[in-house]
């Protein structure tokens, strides 16, 4: 009988849930879940699919990698992070529905959400509906036009790229696009209080559909673009509208 | 990066921002409001929930004012982010939605504000479904209305009883 140890060769595969914790603060705790399952509760969608946030965490506990992969419920839970908020032990399901997106082939992935993230990467507004920096110039002169005929708003500014404003306004796509006269109320604002605003020609579009495909170089492409016209335009304070 | 609801309050606190409830006063239009999930849970947390409801109070009168359960942090997402709205799977979303729709039904609210334009989507579509049908507005536009500033033409997303209310008295435009 040998008298050496036996040892057995543990060569164990890095499971998925491993490598999300790996780029998590604390590891997202992924390994802290008590399975108590107020995630599942509180969550709007527990049961589509048949599936839920305390199942997605026991897939990961479990290697289930396929199935955690594979899985349009990554595509059904809004990222909205109220089971974390609600979880005893602060198990980050948001962050590890992110990853699983981004396991997903880039082209697989929704197309309405990745067509608006290549939209927005290809326009300098970074709009999701590619409008451009001349239609929204257009735009805005068009409303500002009819709003000034108003008493009392004679005056009324909206500036495009006024260097050393103090805030710099953004401004979802969705409103120069579609309904244009939605703005109005928010300049009336404005203006009522004195404020100094501008807009900016490049970044102004307050939508981030990267962020929602799981793009990483995407959507800090787009938070770098509107970071950059704000530091170009030497504004005091980046406001978001919505 | 900040939000303009913390501001809003704070225009009024001082005075910048002059607007009142009075309007409302006889009417009693109620309102509730969403809280978005990447404003106040994900972000600026409770504080600006307060804000938004300040703001809110402000120009429909407290009284009016119906809040959601649960709220604030603990607020449900409408089921409009994280991309819902771009991507195919619609009647999940719709199903997502339900629980908003029935907190906003136990509300009785004639009205559903919505800061977030994702939020606005999405609460307006849950309308269409509800048992009782409720309009989903811009805090801006009842910010405006309250102020005295609100045209005819600016009230697309206004119901039929607001149509007529606080126009200021040299707007000559028609309702659109
Ligand atoms: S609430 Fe937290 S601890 Fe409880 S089941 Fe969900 S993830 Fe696990
Ligand atoms: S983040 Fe996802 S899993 Fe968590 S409550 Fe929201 S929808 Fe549910």
């Amino acid at each position: 009988m040998s008298k050496e140890p036996v040892v057995i060769k543990k060569k164990k595969e890095k499971t998925f849930k491993d490598i999300v914790m790996e780029k998590l603060p604390d590891g997202g705790n992924l390994n802290a879940c008590l399975t108590c399952g107020t995630c599942a509760a509180g969550c709007p969608a527990t049961g589509l699919h048949g599936m839920d946030p305390r199942k997605i965490v026991r897939l990961a506990a479990l290697g289930m990698d396929e199935e955690l992969k594979k899985t349009p419920w990554a595509w059904l839970c809004s990222m909205c992070t109220r089971c974390v908020y609600a979880c005893p032990m602060n198990v980050n399901i948001p962050q590890l529905v992110f990853n699983m997106r981004a396991a997903w082939p880039r082209e697989e992935r929704p197309r309405g959400i990745l067509r608006s993230c290549d939209v927005a990467l290809g326009t300098d507004t970074c709009s999701a509906m590619g409008f451009p920096v001349q239609d929204f110039i257009d735009v805005v002169e068009e409303m500002l036009e009819g709003v000034r005929t108003q008493p009392g708003f004679e005056d009324l500014q909206a500036p495009i790229d006024k260097q050393g404003a103090y805030f710099l306004v953004n401004q979802n796509s969705r409103e120069p696009g579609t309904e244009p006269e939605e703005m109005i109320p928010l300049w009336k604002i404005l203006h009522m209080v004195g404020a100094d605003w501008t807009y900016s020609s490049k970044g102004w579009a307050a939508e981030n559909y990267c962020l929602f495909l799981a793009d990483d170089d995407g959507w800090k492409e787009i938070t770098r673009r509107a970071a950059e016209a704000a530091e170009e335009l030497g504004v005091q304070s980046f406001v978001n509208t919505e | 990066m900040e939000s303009i609801i913390p501001y809003y309050a704070r225009w009024i606190r001082e005075g910048k921002l002059q607007v009142s409830s009075e309007w409302n006063k006889n009417l009693k239009v109620k309102f509730t409001v969403q809280d978005p999930c990447n404003l106040v849970r994900k972000t600026f947390g409770d504080a600006l929930a307060e804000d938004l409801r300040f703001t809110l109070k402000a120009c429909v009168g407290e009284e009016n004012f119906i809040d959601m359960n649960p709220s604030m942090s603990n607020n449900y997402c409408c089921g409009g982010g994280g991309g819902f709205l771009q991507n195919p799977y619609k009647e999940e979303r719709i199903q997502y939605g339900q629980k908003k729709l029935d907190q906003i039904v136990a509300t009785a609210a004639d009205y559903c504000i919505s800061p977030c334009h994702n939020c606005h989507s999405q609460i307006h579509e849950l309308a269409e479904m509800a048992p009782h049908h409720w309009h989903t507005l811009h805090l801006w536009t009842i910010i405006c209305l309250a102020a005295g500033v609100l045209c005819r033409n600016e009230r697309t997303y206004l119901g039929d009883d607001l149509r007529e209310v606080n126009i200021p008295e040299w707007d000559e435009t028609e309702f659109l």
